[in-house]
């Protein structure tokens, strides 16, 4: 059997559902022989490459940048997987919300006008990406194929999901394998 | 107060009236356009010109045809006059005894007129709605007499006999609902009348209770005898003031008369109403919402059964029912079911008001036997547009609805054949749309209306509607997707088989019967999508009913 | 007492005459979801979880207000009604802002459970993210509205078992929420009774103890059923 071209991408989310693939332990060891890490945080490589059998997306896209790069991992991948509620429901990313458009969260969580102090807010689109109005959970950008819940989801969901993708099966919808939080 | 007396009354009444009398319409539509100015100039030319014996100038209630309001007509002679001002209130008098008049003239005899046939709404534009006199000349509260000579089933098979079924809007027999009132054992009943006319577009029941409040109170009384009951309610919303009013002066003048309260036509049944103002939900239409409304409880609808008729105002059983409903009674009463029975269609018998609102040119109240197509009542009696454009669409029963094309207009209008096609009777809104209307902009407009008053008692009518309303405007936008349109149609039959009551139950109407006939209007919207998507296997049937 | 015998999910049950579906199903071990049922208080039938498909009538029926009747044919589980929980759920998990992750109730939740046990695993619907305050006024608890369902469990609770009637419900549509008496701050209510019930009534994290963090509010809802079993019956374990 071929090697599965597996990439991992992180979007907006605190990178704790990486972790947590790192907490499969010694079974990395069984699963690398099944795959090939093509992209991901966790490997040495700057650009999406085409042809992707599976992409597990951690967090919400919250940004220009990250929705740049949802469609791109999407137009370059076969099965994408939302990998924990930020990219399920945007979940902490996504408590900005409420609080207005992007300029009015800036301005809130800055607090530049209160203080006083005269700085300049970090929204100078050369330096830093845009912050999109509203964030967005991952399926709202672009088509998701399998959702895989938990903040962070723990290593044996993961595990789980991965063995029913590797072995071309339905991940299993249990109670257990997709309770949010 | 007897039967003599009542006699004596419409006698006095009638030896009073001058051999001529010119009539204004002071019903809100006419009001609005400054009826009150033009009959006190009536009034005032009548008195100048020394006519004051064989003419009298009097306020009526409405004759109907809204669009050429305020409206002025003269009586015997038939006369009419229409968008009068109080400028020209001098020379309609003039024009009695053969003057001129540059008023317009409105032929009393066109087919909005002649076509029409009055039960409910017989007397309107012809008695003053303000005196109870004037209601007994015509003879008012004669149903009532009639109705307390029988026992109380005698009545309840009578109504059951005549076909009634409920004007405000579902259509379920009046008979029944009054026959299982009537089964509960004896003890605190309740009537209430159902005035919180909400549909957009919609105002028959106001014209009902600003015109004939008498009418009204009669029917409720015929019912309280019929059922048992000697306490009732008008719940009327607060946006009309004017039939509060008349209601109000026309409950203070029954009192007075003995037609209301103790020993009604000297015989044991004691019935009092009392007027309770909706605060403006249109939830409160909703029988069960209404009843806690009264009980001053939040508006909100609870879950069927028990229905009222077992148990309802303060947990006693209540028989409740629409203005036009109540209204209809005392002609039943007085010409018998029989009578009644043979106007109308073999399930939907006797007449319906329809308020013919939109892009129609003759705009108003029309009364016609069930059964009279959609296409009489727009082309013949509404006279088409306005601007002679292509009829494309009526919309009937308001945001519980639907829109009926214009290929379908030689339907019937009965309630079996308006639901076949994907609408409903409703409580009578018609509203004529031509080839300008957008569909999907008149569906998000109701969808609108349904999400701002919803209650937010149940989860599919509080949430639904606000997601499907996000989902149209995304759509008029033309970003939707056919995604979006997949969506549109499961969270439509979504909100319709799982919501609480009524509001939310119907809904998705307008979007659905508009889906239905004007699917190219919503597919031109649509937009290609960005990324191929898997064919969508919905387990949603059509409907799971 | 009168007993009649139905078939819910083709298994023939027993129940007493006037019992609702929903208990009649309880009592045989067949599961319906619910979320604004509590044992011991009237019922709102207003989540509209526990609707199901009953042989001859045209309508799904609320199974907490839907008495069983002799040879009734009910179905609790069939697609249709399983895609229409999920649909329900979702429309809650859009309507407020309902993240599990730092909820007080995570793990305790019965929002929450539910979504997990009727296949929820994202939600297709746009996320209205309203405003809503969280109001701390009150010396030992608090509600949070971005939590709040409105299944109106603690109004009922509150009026039924306390019989203070602190909790209501104010405006209407999505603007619907929680009111204490006349709209104060809870802390300032004049007919609380900081008994705390209308916190063990919520299923999800809107009401809780101050001081409570992330999966630490445990909340213990039978016990308000076994308080007024115990009241009916008047039969107390000390």
């Amino acid at each position: 059997m071929d090697r599965v071209r597996l990439a991992t991408v992180w979007l907006g989310g605190c990178s704790g559902c990486h972790m947590s693939f790192l907490d499969m332990d010694e079974w990395l060891i069984d699963l690398a022989p099944h795959i090939d890490l093509v992209y991901s945080p966790l490997a040495d490589a700057k650009e999406y490459p085409d042809g992707v059998d599976v992409a597990l997306v951690e967090g919400a896209v919250a940004n220009e940048e990250n929705r740049h790069m949802a469609k791109v991992l999407r137009k370059r991948s076969k099965v994408v997987v939302s990998f924990g509620d930020c990219a399920v429901n945007g979940n902490v990313t996504a408590m900005r919300n409420p609080l207005g458009k992007s300029l009015e969260v800036l301005r809130t969580s800055y607090l530049l006008e209160s203080a006083g102090t005269g700085l300049k807010l970090p929204d100078d689109r050369e330096i830093v990406p845009v912050l999109l109005d509203k964030v967005l959970p991952l399926h709202a950008v672009v088509p998701v194929d399998h959702y895989l819940p938990g903040c962070p989801p723990p290593a044996a969901r993961i595990r789980a999901i991965v063995e029913d993708l590797l072995a071309a099966r339905t991940p299993s919808r249990a109670a257990e394998l997709i309770r949010f939080g | 107060m007897d039967h003599d007396e009542l006699l004596r009354i419409a006698d006095a009444e009638r030896a009073k009236a001058k051999p001529n009398e010119i009539r204004c319409c002071t019903s809100s539509g006419c009001r609005a356009s400054g009826s009150a100015d033009v009959l006190k100039q009536l009034k005032a030319s009548v008195a100048a010109n020394g006519l004051n014996d064989t003419l009298t100038a009097v306020g009526v209630g409405c004759p109907g045809l809204c669009s050429a309001g305020p409206v002025v007509m003269s009586h015997p002679d038939g006369g009419m006059f229409g968008k009068v001002t109080a400028e020209q209130a001098k020379g309609i008098v003039a024009a009695l005894s053969g003057g001129a008049t540059d008023a317009q003239r409105i032929d009393p005899n066109q087919p909005f007129f002649r076509k029409q046939f009055r039960v409910v709404r017989a007397t309107a534009g012809q008695i003053d709605p303000e005196r109870i006199e004037s209601y007994i000349a015509v003879g008012g509260y004669e149903g009532l007499y009639q109705a307390l000579q029988k026992r109380p089933d005698e009545i309840v098979t009578d109504v059951t006999a005549s076909g009634l079924r409920g004007r405000g809007g579902a259509g379920y027999p009046t008979g029944l609902k009054w026959a299982t009132v009537e089964k509960m054992p004896p003890g605190q009943k309740y009537v209430i009348c159902n005035g919180d006319e909400g549909d957009p577009g919609a105002f028959m029941d106001r014209s009902v209770m600003e015109d004939a409040p008498h009418q009204v109170l009669e029917g409720m009384a015929i019912a309280a005898y019929a059922v048992g009951a000697n306490q009732g309610f008008i719940y009327v919303r607060a946006e009309y003031p004017l039939a509060i009013e008349r209601l109000q002066a026309a409950i203070t003048q029954a009192t007075k008369a003995g037609l209301l309260g103790a020993n009604i036509f000297q015989t044991p049944f004691e019935f009092k109403v009392e007027i309770r103002i909706g605060a403006g939900a249109f939830v409160c239409g909703e029988e069960t919402a209404l009843i806690a409304s009264v009980q001053g409880l939040r508006g909100t609808p609870r879950p069927r059964p028990p229905y009222p008729a077992e148990s309802g105002l303060w947990d006693r059983p209540t028989l409740i029912n629409n203005v036009e409903t109540f209204a209809t009674i005392p002609a039943i009463s007085r010409n018998g079911a029989a009578w009644f029975a043979a106007i109308g269609t073999d399930r939907s018998k006797g007449t319906k008001i329809f308020s013919l609102t939109g892009k129609v040119k003759n705009a108003g109240l029309v009364e016609v036997p069930m059964g009279t197509t959609l296409r009489a009542v727009v082309e013949e009696l509404g006279g088409g547009t306005a601007d002679g454009k292509a009829v494309k669409a009526v919309q009937t029963g308001g945001p519980s609805g639907g829109c009926i094309p214009a290929s379908l207009l030689d339907t019937p209008i009965d309630y079996e054949s308006l639901g076949k096609i994907g609408s409903i009777m409703g409580s009578g809104g018609m509203i004529v749309m031509d080839d300008t209307d957008r569909m999907p902009e008149v569906a998000r407009f109701f969808m609108e209306f349904c999400a701002d008053e919803s209650c937010g008692k149940c989860v599919p009518c509080r949430v639904g509607t606000v997601q499907l309303h996000g989902l149209l405007t995304k759509l008029v936008e033309r970003k939707a997707t056919r995604h979006d349109l997949d969506t549109l149609v499961e969270l439509c039959q979504l909100v319709r088989d799982t919501s609480l009551c009524g509001l939310g139950q119907s809904a998705p109407n307008p979007v659905l019967s508009t889906i239905r006939y004007f699917a190219a209007e919503y597919e031109a919207l649509l937009q290609p999508e960005e990324f191929a998507r898997p064919p969508r296997a919905s387990v949603i049937p059509l409907s799971v009913v | 007492m009168a007993v009649v015998t139905l078939t819910i999910d083709g298994k023939p049950v027993s129940a007493r005459a006037g019992e609702s579906v929903l208990a009649a199903a309880a009592e045989a071990g067949i599961r319906i979801p619910t979320l604004c049922h509590l044992d011991g208080v009237s019922e709102a039938a207003a989540c509209r979880l526990c609707l199901v498909q009953v042989e001859g009538r045209g309508r799904l029926q609320a199974a907490c207000v839907t008495a069983a009747a002799e040879g009734m044919v009910v179905r609790t589980q069939t697609d249709t009604l399983r895609e229409y929980r999920k649909m329900i759920l979702e429309l809650l998990f859009a309507e407020g802002n309902h993240v599990c992750a730092v909820c007080v109730a995570n793990g305790n939740c019965e929002l929450q459970a539910a979504a997990a046990d009727l296949g929820m695993d994202h939600v297709r619907y746009p996320y209205l993210n309203p405003v809503r305050p969280v109001d701390v006024s009150h010396a030992q608890y608090a509600v949070d509205h971005n939590r709040c369902i409105l299944c109106t469990r603690c109004v009922r609770t509150c009026d039924e078992i306390e019989g203070a009637h602190t909790w209501d419900v104010a405006g209407r549509g999505t603007l619907s929420h929680l009111i204490a008496d006349m709209g104060q701050p809870w802390g300032e209510s004049a007919t609380c009774t900081s008994c705390g019930k209308c916190v063990q009534s919520c299923p999800t994290g809107a009401l809780f103890r101050q001081g409570s963090t992330v999966a630490e509010m445990t909340k213990d809802r039978e016990k308000l059923g076994d308080l007024v079993l115990a009241r009916r019956e008047k039969k107390w374990t000390v």
